[in-house]
Order: structure tokens, then C-alpha cells, then sequence
């Protein structure tokens, strides 16, 4: 064949893919494995030390590795893990002892029983308009007709002559979930025109179209806002989309961070989520733009 | 020892390193099958043609598991670009060797290069911040089809353009003295005599830049909007196989999770017939 002089290219990039396929392959478990053995010698009033792995939802992650990053410090001999992935990875992985703790953005479900679920602080999720937009409020009815396809066009809410862009998350995500819920839609109903990931995409996606709606955690939205970008935190029923009334509990799209354990946490996983609900983390909690609880 | 046992040792070597490379494919394989069963069993592989919807759920009977429109999606997005990029990639590398001044015909090599070895993530970003908003101003929603075709034949040109090249380069010089010695034009010579010695190199690399289109992932996550729909203009958004799998598998239990297993295995199909049709076309046009 001719092309076989162009086989040395081909070869080395066929072999840098394996080696970099090997490193992924072969890190993922061991990290998993190693999460399952429990702590030698972790003794009430003894040092505490081994590896905790704490996998889901991306929205608990970045706090949870600040406290991670913490608690290793005033433990020298523990390692945390911080890995996302969904909500429903986090239950999954704890319940199937893939990681010590998970981490859900939402309460546990009826289903869930056999779980133990410990909060660490809310979540809100609110709706979000670019700056430009002139609407200012949007009633629970007319965000449920934007995204049912019942009202395409902004002139029809006060706004200028332009269709709207419906944002939307992908299967799977709580934010979806909480979304749904309480606005008492199925995913089947939504026509979107585009779905994204995570939140940063969402903001991202909004920014870049004057004529889009979507929603996205509170947290995410009020840095982004308080930064510069250009979007816009819609209110609730008159109730205003900010830290503050998650925290005071006006805000009804709002939902709690959850660290879910079995039943019978091990020694190490107990200190870890005692330290995470206690007041040392609380300006983390904020930084992040989450709500404390006292 | 004696020629004879290195010979054999040698043998025995490459056979196992040719073994091992073929397990690879063959272990994917079995394993995107298993990881698929739950979900063939459960459902059955015509609802994935045939279902009004693709709204997955974690039991098989509570959810509708359509993949044709992602099938198209996948199918539009990498033709585009292949369409695309091809032309650009050739042409380009007929400029390096025909056209070009020797001192930028470097510098220019160097450029695409670079381009290659830029992650597909950065321009999913470029494209997510500055060409999304650009195409929303002429049809909104903006993230669609074109943002996906316009990211991939960015994103898949160095490696037609590099492949290309090195095609041009390696037609003999015999060929191009002879149809100098002809009289022919630079452009006479280029068409009649150096693209076609050169196809069978262009050809391997319309197959690499087809298979890199099919398989690109996080740059579509961003543009292309990954609503599930057939798309019937260029303007609306579609979602790929590869991206269903990024944006779900996460997220996805039981069936679902399997289903999408599915979708790899679709995938897996698409590039299966992919190479067939290489191989069939290859043998009769090129070599024949």
C-alpha cells in the first residue's frame, strides 16, 4: 500500500494515545479502591489518618475541596478526594462503597433510606436574563410558558421584538431536577434551543446571547453578576434572588447540599462531614457564594 | 544464538505485540456490548429507531430512547466539516509546495502545526464566547450546526492540511521534471499530474480527518446547542453521539446508563462502515 510511508506519524501518535489511555485507565480504580479501605488506627482521640473519597454533584465539589484542603492540614495524615460527577454518582458511589462519602445537591429521596444524608448548606437556583434584557420579572406562569414553547417571543413579556432563546440543562443534572419540580413541568414538555452541561456553560451561553433564559445555581450567578458579567438574577414572586434570602429561607428555589454516607459512616468519614457542618468552614461556605447553615 | 532462534523470538515478539493491539478492539467491543445488554434487553434495539423522543430513564419502560436524530447530528456535523476542510487542507499544502517562497513555506508548516496541537476544549471556548454570539446576531439560537461544521473544519484541518503535505511531498520528482520538460502550467502540472499521484495519501487523509470529526467531543458540547432534534437548517442546534455521552454519562443510572453505552456502540458502527467504505472505495480508485 502507498500510504505506509506515512506509517511512522501514524505510529507515534497510535502510541502516545495508548500510553495516555493506560494513565487514565489504570488511575480511576485504584483511587476508588483505595477509598473503600477504612482508616487504620483511626481510634477515638487517636490521630486521624487513610484516604476519604468523596465523589458528585459538581455543585457540592469546589466547597467540599476547600474543606478537603483544610481538614488535610489539621490532619496531616489524611487525604481527601474530591471528584464530580452528578448527584446521583455521589448516592450511587456511596451506596455501592465507590467512595466514603457522596455528595448530592439536593435531600435524599423516600428511596433512598437506606442512606444517611447530613447538610452542609443551601443552594438556590434562579433564573437568569442577560443585562441587556428589559424585562425585569417573569411570574411563575410565563417562565413555565417560555419553556413549555407556549411564549417564543420577548415582545410578548414586555420586552423587544425577539425570540427567545431557551437554556436548558441535560438529563441528569439536580438543578434540572429542582427546576421540574418546582415548577411542576416534565422534561418532555420543555422545547429548548440549546441544553448545556454546568453552570459556568449556562452563564457563558447567556452572556453571549442577549435573548436567552436559563437558570443556574444562585452561588454561580451572583459571583458571575458581582464580576462583571453581564446577566441578571430574576426575582421569585417578588422575593429577589440573592445568598441572603436562600439563607433566611424566603427563597423558594432553593435546595440543601448533602453529604450522603451508609448508615454506619467509618470513623474518618464522621469527622470529616462533624468538621464540614461545624462554624471553621462557614467563610468557606461563603466564599463560594453558598448559604451557611447555623 | 543462532539466526534462527532470534528470527523466532523476533516472531513470537511481534505476534504478541499484534495480538495485543487486536485484543484492544476486540475488549472495547466486548465491553461497550455488555455494558449495551441491559439496555438491547430491556427495550430492544428497535425502540432506538423508532421511539418518539429521546428522554431516558433510569427503567427501560418509563423512557424514550430515540437516537436517529443524534445518529443525523453526528452524520451533518462531520460531512460539513469534511467538505469543508478538505478542499482548504489540499489547497493549502499545494500553496506550501508550488506557490509558497521557501522562507514561508517554513514558517507556514510550523502555523498549522500548531494548530494541530491546540486542545479541542480551547477552541470549544473560542467558539462558545465569540462565534456562537456572532452567528445568534444573524439567526438565533446560535449554537447549531454551522457553529459545529465552522469549530470541526478548524479543528480538522492541520491534520488534512499535514497529511496532504506530506502526500505532495512524496511525489517523485521524475513526474514533476516530466511535466515541466512537458510545457505544462504550474497549475496544469499541480491538477493533472501531482494530485493524482498524490491520492492515495490524500485519501488516508480524508479518512483520519473523517474519523477525528466523528470522534471530536467537547468543542461540539459547546457550540452545537445538543438539543436532540433532526436538524433542518443549518441554524438549528443539534446534539452529537459523542456529546450525549459526555453530557449524560454522569448523570445517567441503570437503563439510561446503558443506553448510552448504546449510543457508543452506534458510534463504534458509524465508524465501522466508516473504514469499510474507505476500504471498498480505497481498493477500487486508488490502487486499482
Amino acid at each position: 500500500m502507498h500510504s505506509n510511508r506515512l506509517s511512522p506519524r501514524l505510529g507515534w501518535a497510535a502510541a502516545c494515545w495508548a500510553v495516555l489511555l493506560a494513565g487514565c485507565g489504570s488511575g480511576a480504580p485504584t483511587q476508588a479502591t483505595a477509598g473503600g479501605a477504612s482508616p487504620e488506627g483511626a481510634k477515638p482521640g487517636a490521630e486521624l489518618s487513610g484516604k476519604l473519597v468523596i465523589t458528585g454533584s459538581s455543585t457540592v465539589a469546589p466547597l467540599c475541596a476547600e474543606i478537603g484542603k483544610r481538614f488535610e492540614k489539621l490532619h496531616p495524615g489524611v487525604r481527601v478526594d474530591v471528584q464530580t460527577g452528578g448527584s446521583s454518582r455521589g448516592i450511587g458511589d456511596a451506596r455501592g462503597g465507590l467512595a466514603d462519602i457522596g455528595m448530592a445537591s439536593r435531600a435524599l429521596n423516600a428511596d433512598e433510606a437506606d442512606l444517611m444524608g447530613h447538610a452542609i448548606a443551601r443552594d438556590g437556583v434562579c433564573v437568569i436574563l442577560h443585562k441587556d434584557n428589559p424585562v425585569a420579572e417573569l411570574k411563575d406562569e410565563q417562565i413555565v410558558a417560555i419553556y413549555t414553547g407556549k411564549i417564543a417571543n420577548w415582545k410578548d413579556l414586555g420586552g423587544k421584538d425577539a425570540p427567545i432563546t431557551v437554556v436548558n440543562k441535560a438529563e441528569g443534572r439536580s438543578t434540572l431536577e429542582l427546576f421540574l419540580h418546582h415548577y411542576k413541568m416534565k422534561n418532555t414538555q420543555i422545547k429548548a434551543s440549546v441544553v448545556i452541561g454546568d453552570n459556568e456553560q449556562g452563564i457563558k451561553t447567556v452572556t453571549g446571547n442577549p435573548d436567552a433564559i436559563g437558570y443556574v445555581s444562585i452561588g454561580t450567578a451572583e459571583y458571575a453578576a458581582t464580576h462583571g458579567v453581564p446577566v441578571k438574577l430574576l426575582p421569585m414572586n417578588g422575593v429577589a434572588a440573592s445568598i441572603q434570602s436562600v439563607k433566611d429561607g424566603t427563597f423558594p428555589l432553593a435546595r440543601p447540599l448533602t453529604l450522603v454516607t451508609k448508615a454506619e459512616p467509618s470513623v474518618l468519614a464522621k469527622a470529616f462531614i462533624a468538621y464540614a457542618r461545624s462554624k471553621d468552614v462557614h467563610d468557606l461556605v461563603k466564599d463560594l457564594y453558598f448559604v451557611p447553615l447555623d | 544464538m543462532s539466526h534462527s532462534t532470534k528470527d523466532a523470538l523476533l516472531a513470537w515478539v511481534l505476534r504478541a505485540c499484534a495480538v495485543a493491539a487486536g485484543l484492544i478492539v476486540v475488549l472495547i467491543v466486548v465491553f461497550l456490548c455488555l455494558e449495551a445488554a441491559p439496555a438491547l434487553r430491556n427495550a430492544g434495539w428497535a425502540r432506538f429507531f423508532t421511539d418518539p423522543s429521546w428522554h431516558p430513564n433510569r427503567r427501560a419502560a418509563d423512557g424514550t430512547f430515540n437516537l436517529t436524530p443524534m445518529l443525523w447530528g453526528t452524520f451533518f456535523a462531520m460531512t460539513g466539516a469534511v467538505l469543508v476542510a478538505t478542499p482548504l487542507g489540499v489547497l493549502s499544502a499545494a500553496f506550501l509546495h508550488f506557490y509558497a517562497p521557501k522562507g514561508l513555506a517554513v514558517y507556514y508548516r510550523r502555523l498549522i502545526e500548531l494548530l494541530a496541537g491546540i486542545p479541542s476544549v480551547v477552541y470549544g471556548f473560542w467558539g462558545l464566547v465569540t462565534l456562537v454570539p456572532l452567528i445568534n446576531r444573524v439567526h438565533p439560537p446560535g449554537a447549531s450546526l454551522l457553529a459545529g461544521i465552522a469549530i470541526l473544519s478548524i479543528m480538522i484541518l492541520p491534520t488534512i492540511a499535514l497529511m496532504a503535505d506530506a502526500a505532495l511531498a512524496n511525489v517523485p520528482r521524475a513526474y514533476l521534471h516530466g511535466a515541466a520538460a512537458l510545457g505544462l502550467s504550474r497549475w496544469g502540472t499541480l491538477r493533472g499530474v501531482v494530485l493524482p499521484a498524490a491520492r492515495s495519501g490524500l485519501f488516508t487523509g480524508v479518512i483520519l480527518e473523517t474519523g477525528r470529526a466523528i470522534g471530536e467531543t467537547m468543542a461540539i458540547l459547546m457550540v452545537c446547542g445538543n438539543v436532540v432534534q433532526t436538524p433542518r437548517s443549518l441554524f438549528d442546534p443539534i446534539r452529537t453521539l459523542t456529546a450525549n455521552i459526555a453530557l449524560e454519562m454522569a448523570y445517567a443510572m441503570g437503563d439510561h446508563r446503558s443506553a448510552l453505552f448504546v449510543s457508543g456502540l452506534m458510534l463504534m458502527g458509524q465508524i465501522v462502515l466508516l473504514v469499510a467504505a474507505a476500504e471498498y472505495i480505497g481498493r477500487g480508485r486508488v490502487h486499482g
